[in-house]
């Protein structure tokens, strides 16, 4: 088997949480960002982009970029690479600029 | 870490960032007697080089994934038994630095979602905001899995996940070393490293490589890790194309002239499910330009501020250390500090082993800066699809035609006409390549000016930008003061 970084850095996390992501349950270990977990769960997409629809994810990994951003618990425009995943929280696929239901 | 409440009157110094520099300058000043006050968007001091895991992994090892763990340790250690005179603000975004030599507001974003109003007073402020990566763009780099290079160690280090099994990393720069030495230690398979640049160009500096040994040995770690890995060092190569539908499943790369041009007819393809990119570092300088703070060009072509020997910014009271005064690494960053946290203290007569160590470490910083500058041919690799801006999906087409047909000279105007520049990151992904695209002049160019004529503002990559951060418009109605201007920088 291959090394993971938990191998690397020799982790012994506290036991996973899981919160929801459009509606599939998603594995997280205590203090990881949303978009930590995402990845670790083959996940690299999380929202479509306002003028052509496309996916995007996570890109600079530091708050820089805003291309992470998902809707959390009904809030739109969330960084997912700086939000610590919380048990139960609500993911979702983020649509355009978040606001679509208003206009 | 303490909370104590602000002293009467303010502090003595509020560090923004508490990364090497931040921590060094708080340490020291307070070592010397000062209140100060520590702020950093993270939960958790280190910036990005000692980015630690999150408390509740428990990594036994984090070293792992740093070099230099030890003096980060140190660093800790001064800060800790500084603790009463150092207040340490985690999780706390400055998005807005006001006022004057004597009596500064710092204004910060805290909480859950970044939505809580919390603002200190200081009578001198000290920017160690770092950098973030320069970007350019290439035909798919918007496609899932491509990340960046510093984002990707970002993740590994805070969070312990990879972005895939098969990772390619490429773009220019020492950092990409040290990021493919940590994918493969972590477990992914790194096919290859493309750079750009051509690593023999350092033969050019050996004066300054044979005053530097600590950097070749550490040149010769991630060496020797990416030998036990397999992962080979493609030079004057560049991945010019990444392939795929919802997520990249392949690159094509090409081999590179001596300008960053692709060479026709040596692409070749690999199969990779990520890739990690970024062609160097550039300072961070929202908030000091906003005071106005003066910029020099480096080497490469991208702004940074302009200190005296005491680390102090051309703006009274506001000093700077790390890389927001110039790329240069995790030691270069923590001399900067010690230096500007004893100025600050008004010691006057700074030790000479550290004045040297300074010179020798920026004199390291230039080499690295010129051999990595972004060469002018890279635009070779675009097509009209490719899109520029991230944020506003704005293409390579439209930004040609708004200087082609529309007579857009810089940025400013480009941005007005096309939007790129615009969306939420406000140009830090796109400034670089709108800067080239529209005519900016390049490090290899015949005309780049002087390291002292370069101002705030340019097309340089380094526009002023309002705020840091976008901020709730009901935190900005709350202000007491008017809401920050770019108004007082140069221009
Ligand atoms: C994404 C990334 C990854 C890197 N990885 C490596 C690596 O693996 N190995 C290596 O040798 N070098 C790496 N570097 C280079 C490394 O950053 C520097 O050598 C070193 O960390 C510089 O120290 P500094 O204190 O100047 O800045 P930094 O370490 O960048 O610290 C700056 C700090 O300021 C904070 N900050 C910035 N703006 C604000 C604000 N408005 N409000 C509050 N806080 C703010 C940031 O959160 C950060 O903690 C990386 C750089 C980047 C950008
Ligand atoms: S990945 Fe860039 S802001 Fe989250």
């Amino acid at each position: 088997m291959r090394r993971s970084p938990l191998d690397l850095v020799r982790a012994r996390p506290e036991p996973p949480i899981e919160f929801s992501f459009d509606g599939e349950p998603v594995a997280a270990l205590p203090g990881q960002s949303v978009a930590a977990a995402l990845w670790q769960s083959g996940r690299l997409a999380w929202r479509r982009t306002r003028v052509g629809d496309r996916p995007r994810g996570a890109f600079c990994g530091m708050g820089a970029c805003y291309d992470c951003l998902v809707e959390l618990d009904g809030v739109p425009n969330v960084r997912a690479c700086l939000a610590p995943a919380r048990p139960g929280a609500l993911v979702r696929t983020q649509q355009g600029d978040g606001h679509d239901e208003l206009r | 870490m303490t909370n104590s409440a602000e002293p009467a009157g303010g502090y003595d110094l509020a560090v923004v960032g508490a990364g090497p520099a931040g921590l060094a300058a708080a340490a020291t000043a307070a070592e010397h007697g000062l209140r100060v006050v520590l702020l950093d968007s993270a939960p958790r001091p280190g910036g990005q080089f000692y980015r630690q895991p999150a408390a509740e992994l428990r990594a036994a090892r984090p070293q792992a994934l740093h070099h230099h763990w030890p003096a980060f340790q140190r660093l800790l250690g001064r800060v800790d038994a500084a603790a009463e005179r150092v207040t340490s603000l985690g999780d706390h975004h400055v998005w807005s630095v006001t006022g004057e030599s004597g009596a500064f507001t710092v204004r910060a974003l805290t909480g859950p979602d970044q939505r809580q109003a919390r603002s200190v007073t200081a009578r001198q402020v000290l920017f160690a905001t770092g950098a973030h990566e320069r970007q350019l763009p290439f035909p798919g780099w918007t496609l899932p899995g491509v990340v960046g290079a510093g984002g990707a160690q970002a993740m590994l280090k805070a969070g312990l996940v990879l972005p895939g099994r098969r990772v390619v990393v490429a773009g220019s720069g020492p950092l990409l070393l040290a990021v493919a030495s940590s994918l493969a230690a972590a477990g992914a398979r790194v096919p290859l490293v493309a750079e750009a640049a051509d690593y023999l160009g350092y033969a050019a500096g050996a004066r300054v490589l044979a005053a530097n040994p600590g950097k070749l040995v550490e040149g010769a770690q991630h060496g020797a890790v990416l030998l036990r890995h397999g992962v080979r060092l493609r030079p004057r190569t560049a991945v010019v194309a990444a392939h795929g539908s919802d997520r990249v499943e392949a690159v094509t790369l090409a081999r590179l002239d001596a300008a960053w041009r692709p060479v026709p007819g040596t692409e070749w393809r690999v199969a990779c499910d990520a890739v990690a990119v970024g062609h160097g570092l550039v300072p961070q300088l929202e908030l000091p330009l906003e005071l106005g703070c003066r910029t020099r060009r480096l080497p490469d072509g991208s702004a940074a501020l302009v200190v005296d020997a005491a680390q102090r910014t051309t703006v009274p009271g506001v000093w700077a250390a790390g890389e927001s005064t110039g790329i240069g690494g995790v030691q270069l960053a923590v001399a900067e500090g010690e230096l500007a946290g004893r100025a600050v203290a008004g010691q006057t007569a700074a030790p000479r082993p550290l004045l040297r160590r300074r010179a020798r470490l920026r004199a390291f910083a230039d080499l690295m800066a010129a051999r990595h500058a972004p060469g002018s041919g890279w635009t070779g690799w675009l097509d009209d699809a490719t899109e520029v801006c991230r944020c506003e999906e704005v293409t390579v087409r439209e930004v040609r035609s708004a200087v082609a047909e529309l007579g857009a000279a810089d940025q400013r105007t480009v941005k007005l006409l096309t939007r790129a520049g615009m969306g939420w990151c406000q140009a830090r992904m796109c400034g670089p390549a709108v800067a080239r695209l529209c005519g900016a002049p390049s490090a290899d160019g015949p005309d780049v000016p002087g390291p002292d004529v370069a101002v705030a503002g340019q097309d340089d990559g380094a526009p002023t930008r309002p705020l840091s951060t976008p901020v709730p418009l009901g935190l900005l109605a709350e202000c007491d003061t008017t809401a920050p201007s770019s108004e007082g920088a140069p221009r």
